[in-house]
């Protein structure tokens, strides 16, 4: 097991009261899994990434990766944001360098590094670009560039895709599940959307809100390369839909 | 085409200017010796040109100012990036700012004349005081508004101080700063003349005192004038250095 997850909880005080973020969360994670964290706002998704990133630790329980209790945020294990986080006055090539930085390496070879990845990710023609000058799916895919190059055991995505429109989310979506693929790198990924959640997840933790918690964890049995439209991809989707209770028990006729 | 356009607009604004004057001084009663038309301060700004008393004080001038603005700067943004990360400190420090800023910097003006006597330090220090305030206080702001993603990418790619202040805090700052660092340039100069009316024996500040002295005020109006288009030429070249920076953050 790769990471490890033993009880956690986070609670705040707010207003004088306290709430409780994260209950008891136990889960396990194997290396070059993909794992869906999946919840409305408040169910502590987020709050369990940034815990297991090691940005805002728990206050109760434990989190263990390769057995080391999580304590600090490292770059074996890079978060991809929602608003991408790029340093706007960097070109592309310069926010991929970001990570490699404080590396020894000289500057050849951090170059081909991130050339490497940047045409992993499509971009080769924009290196010299400015982030603003990009779209939001092109920015995000320099995120996902600059993650890359610092070659990472983890990738935690806090609904990376969540500001895109619905063409350019799947698009990004089937390359997150190429790179996933290719670079073999576990991937623990925060969304609210569902058919998102069915079509990127091995597991999709299912979690409910006050207090956030884990309701159930899903195994999606279905290979990459999923079809939106097939039945097994309806039939889990079905599945979540139970576990959120959105779904009607039975179907009411109405004659008058 | 735009810069054209914009250049014949500010000819015809200061054309209409000297028409004013024009027209004032026509109608005026005072005597032209005391209210001189826009040609006799014409030729009295040829004059001062042709003996060099113009191009010495413009020099002596930009020297106090280049000295006292670009230190006063300086100083202001490394002590602002380092008060903005550090609240703690800053909210002690803060009270004593909000008590000094609104004092006039002129109000010093007799007390460094004490300490320092005449010559360039008076006009140097008033100028130092001028800016200093509003580019360290824009700066605590910048620093302060920076987005929180920005330290959680550094944190996660592992970097660190001095590199933290140097590659992401300041550049992330730098557009808020840059205001600070404007609005401080038209308030220095402004301040600068002031400082060498009182505390100086030349630059152009003393040459409005040395004209009124003389009872030229011909030479005065001339050196108002010359004041007030280093002033633009200032602003103007400031602003397209700030331009050519902010382009390089991906505005625009």
């Amino acid at each position: 097991m790769q990471i490890v997850i033993k009880d956690a909880s986070k609670t705040f005080i707010q207003n004088g009261k306290e709430f409780t973020a994260l209950d008891k969360v136990n889960l396990e994670i194997e290396k070059g899994e993909f794992i869906c964290l999946l919840g409305p706002s408040g169910c502590g998704k987020s709050t369990l990434l940034n815990a297991i990133a090691g940005f805002d630790l728990v206050n109760h329980g434990s989190i263990k990766i390769d057995d080391v209790e999580v304590t600090r945020p490292t770059d074996k294990n890079v978060t991809i944001f929602q608003n991408y986080g790029l340093l706007p006055w960097r070109t592309v090539e310069k926010n991929v360098q970001l990570g490699l930085e404080s590396k020894k390496l000289s500057k050849e070879e951090r170059k081909e590094i991130s050339d490497k990845y940047i045409e992993l990710v499509g971009l080769d023609k924009f290196k010299k670009s400015h982030p603003r000058q990009l779209s939001g799916g092109m920015q995000q895919r320099v995120a996902i560039a600059r993650a890359l190059v610092v070659d990472p055991d983890i990738l935690f995505m806090d609904e990376p895709f969540g500001a895109l429109d619905a063409i350019t989310r799947m698009k990004l979506q089937d390359d997150i599940l190429d790179i996933c693929r290719k670079e073999n790198k576990t991937i623990i990924f925060v969304t609210h959307d569902i058919e998102e959640a069915v079509y990127l997840a091995d597991r999709i933790v299912v979690m409910t809100p006050n207090p956030g918690k884990v309701k159930s964890v899903v195994k999606v049995p279905l290979h990459h390369f999923r079809d939106r439209t097939s039945g097994n991809f309806l039939q889990v989707r079905d599945k979540i839909f139970e576990l959120f209770n959105l779904k009607s028990d039975t179907y009411i006729e109405y004659n008058i | 085409m735009k810069k054209l356009l914009s250049f014949k607009n500010v000819i015809i604004s200061i054309g209409i200017l000297i028409g004013l004057w024009q027209i004032l001084f026509i109608v005026s009663d005072f005597d032209s010796v005391l209210f001189p038309s826009p040609l006799q301060a014409f030729n009295a700004l040829i004059e001062m040109c042709n003996d060099g008393t113009l191009l010495n004080n413009i020099g002596t001038s930009m020297y106090r100012f280049g000295v006292g603005y670009v230190s006063s700067v300086v100083i202001a943004i490394v002590l602002g990036l380092i008060l903005g990360r550090i609240p703690s400190v800053f909210k002690y420090i803060n009270p004593m700012v909000q008590l000094l800023r609104p004092i006039s910097p002129t109000a010093w003006m007799p007390f460094i004349v004490l300490l320092f006597g005449i010559g360039d330090i008076p006009a140097i220090v008033i100028i130092f005081i001028a800016a200093f305030f509003p580019v360290l206080l824009s700066t605590v702001g910048a620093v302060g508004n920076i987005d929180p993603i920005y330290y959680k990418v550094s944190k996660n790619f592992g970097i660190k101080q001095p590199y933290l202040m140097w590659k992401v805090i300041f550049p992330a700052a730098f557009p808020q700063i840059a205001n600070g660092i404007h609005l401080a340039l038209g308030t220095a100069w402004i301040f600068l003349v002031a400082g060498e009316m009182v505390g100086a024996q030349s630059g152009l500040g003393y040459q409005i005192i040395d004209a009124r002295n003389n009872i030229r005020a011909d030479v005065l109006l001339a050196t108002i004038l010359v004041i007030g288009l280093i002033g633009l030429l200032l602003d103007t070249l400031l602003k397209s250095i700030e331009k050519q920076i902010l382009k390089l953050w991906g505005g625009a």
